[in-house]
């Protein structure tokens, strides 16, 4: 059977990002050396916002980058078409700063596993951590994220779908669940 | 949009959309040039082979580059170690090659069509390195980059192509791709270096480079070969510079910040001027960092795996 579930409307995912800039600071004690970077194609604009954010907070820029991870996956032998690679945006050296590695949904872990070899293979940052919009459990690497907008238990066969203003026109986030065609 | 091939023989066979994507992914493996490990693991464990029976220098390292840099394990076939001086054939070559595990062969033959025919004969996706006068399309991609990154745009760009067209794999894989993307090309050459009815492929013909100039936005100077020039075609090398030599003066012609460009080598002082060649307008060093940008683009694109998986999250 089809369902559809709303999780998180335009205000609360507005709220769960401006509690994420916060809980950033908190833990880095500021934003001495940090940098946010939003793993392609959804964590980019969530990266630009929590940056917003900490800028209204602290009343100072963190610098923002985009990482697309395509070329480090680890399932590119068994895709029939390669998947489109898109650029990597970083204008800063990653070396010595706090990264916050940026994505709207945290599943399996080996989004984030590609994310840090490409991180390394930029620089050494002195620390590396994680934010994400959504937490749905089912983890098949040991990787946790340091920073949830919500914790969603889910069933493997369903699918969390993030709507952005950005990509999508809209500010939304559904549990659904689609029966096999 | 997605590519679905398994081989590149030629830019006729693309459609504008596929040149698009090939460029676009370019550009992406351009930024990992800027990097403190230039190097991607994207084809760790997969075995690409240089198989070149033509001498060449730049787009042998280029290629070897272009696949280093995406973690594959190259191998170069040098022909003259090879078992063809044993007599055998291509075919038995590749079959050999595939054998030993190879995801794709890149393959340079003086005879046209020799890609197709090794494509034919082996699962192992296919580049063509340039065969014969049919067509160099990896060189035609990294031209086709170097005037997008320069103009910002292809479509509607007058680009003039001139030397020895007759004879030239660099100029038809140009003028297709050129074409598909909207460009308008002109060639300029002597009469006996311009292939009959090259009108058809959609460029306009000039045998007189100072007319051609007029309006033009990028330059695409070919090499003179002089290995090719036993048959006569040409009266001298020196009469050649007289007429189709390109000078700082004759630029002038062109419409302001021309883009020159050269596929190399350069025979320098014959089909370009020093000053040219290393003016403000020249590209052509710019043109080797892109060449092995978008050879790494080709050869993610034509070595996917072999099911499909739908991938969520």
């Amino acid at each position: 059977m089809d369902y559809q579930k709303e999780i998180l409307n335009t205000e609360e995912i507005e709220r769960a990002l401006t509690r994420i800039a916060h809980e950033i600071l908190e833990k880095n004690k500021g934003l001495q050396d940090l940098a946010l970077i939003g793993i392609r194609t959804r964590g980019a604009p969530l990266a630009k916002r929590v940056a917003e954010k900490i800028a209204e907070i602290e009343g100072a820029e963190v610098p923002v980058g985009i990482l697309d991870i395509t070329l480090y996956r680890d399932d590119l032998t068994t895709i029939a078409q390669q998947p489109v690679v898109h650029k990597t945006e970083i204008s800063f050296d990653v070396t010595g700063k706090k990264i916050v590695l940026v994505d709207d949904v945290l599943y399996t872990g080996r989004t984030v596993r590609a994310a840090l070899d490409a991180l390394v293979d930029l620089g050494r940052p002195q620390v590396i951590q994680l934010a994400v919009l959504i937490d749905r459990g089912h983890r098949e690497l040991p990787i946790k994220a340091d920073y949830v907008g919500k914790n969603v238990p889910t069933a493997k066969e369903e699918l969390i779908d993030v709507k952005l203003v950005e990509t999508d026109g809209e500010d939304m986030v559904f549990l659904q669940k689609k029966d096999k065609q | 949009m997605s590519f679905n091939r398994r081989r590149l023989l030629g830019l006729e066979e693309l459609t504008g959309e596929e040149i698009d994507l090939i460029l676009n992914t370019a550009e992406s493996m351009k930024e990992i040039f800027t990097r403190q490990v230039k190097k991607v693991p994207t084809l760790r464990g997969k075995t690409i082979i240089n198989l070149f029976y033509e001498p060449s220098t730049r787009t042998k390292s280029s290629f070897d580059l272009a696949g280093k840099r995406l973690s594959a394990d190259m191998m170069s076939l040098s022909i003259s170690m090879s078992s063809v001086v044993k007599g055998e054939s291509l075919v038995d070559t590749a079959k050999t090659l595939e054998a030993m595990g190879a995801e794709a062969v890149i393959i340079r033959h003086g005879i046209p069509g020799t890609p197709k025919l090794l494509a034919e004969t082996i699962d192992a996706a296919v580049l063509n390195a340039g065969d014969g006068a049919h067509e160099h399309p990896t060189q035609g991609l990294l031209d086709m980059y170097t005037i997008r990154e320069k103009r910002g745009k292809i479509a509607g760009e007058t680009v003039l192509i001139v030397g020895d067209i007759k004879h030239s794999r660099v100029a038809k894989s140009n003028i297709w791709g050129l074409k598909k993307l909207g460009a308008e090309v002109r060639v300029a050459g002597p009469p006996t270096l311009i292939p009959p009815e090259i009108e058809k492929m959609g460029v306009e013909v000039y045998y007189d480079l100072e007319e051609a100039l007029v309006g033009v936005d990028v330059v695409n100077i070919l090499r003179i070969q002089l290995e090719r020039q036993e048959g006569g075609f040409l009266p001298s090398l020196r009469e050649y510079t007289e007429l189709y030599g390109m000078n700082q003066e004759r630029l002038q012609l062109a419409n302001d910040g021309v883009t020159v460009m050269h596929p190399g080598p350069m025979n320098r002082g014959i089909e370009i001027a020093p000053e040219v060649a290393y003016g403000e307008e020249s590209v052509i060093t710019d043109q080797i960092p892109n060449g092995v940008a978008v050879r790494m683009a080709l050869l993610y694109l034509l070595t996917g795996g072999e099911q499909i998986e739908e991938t969520t999250n």
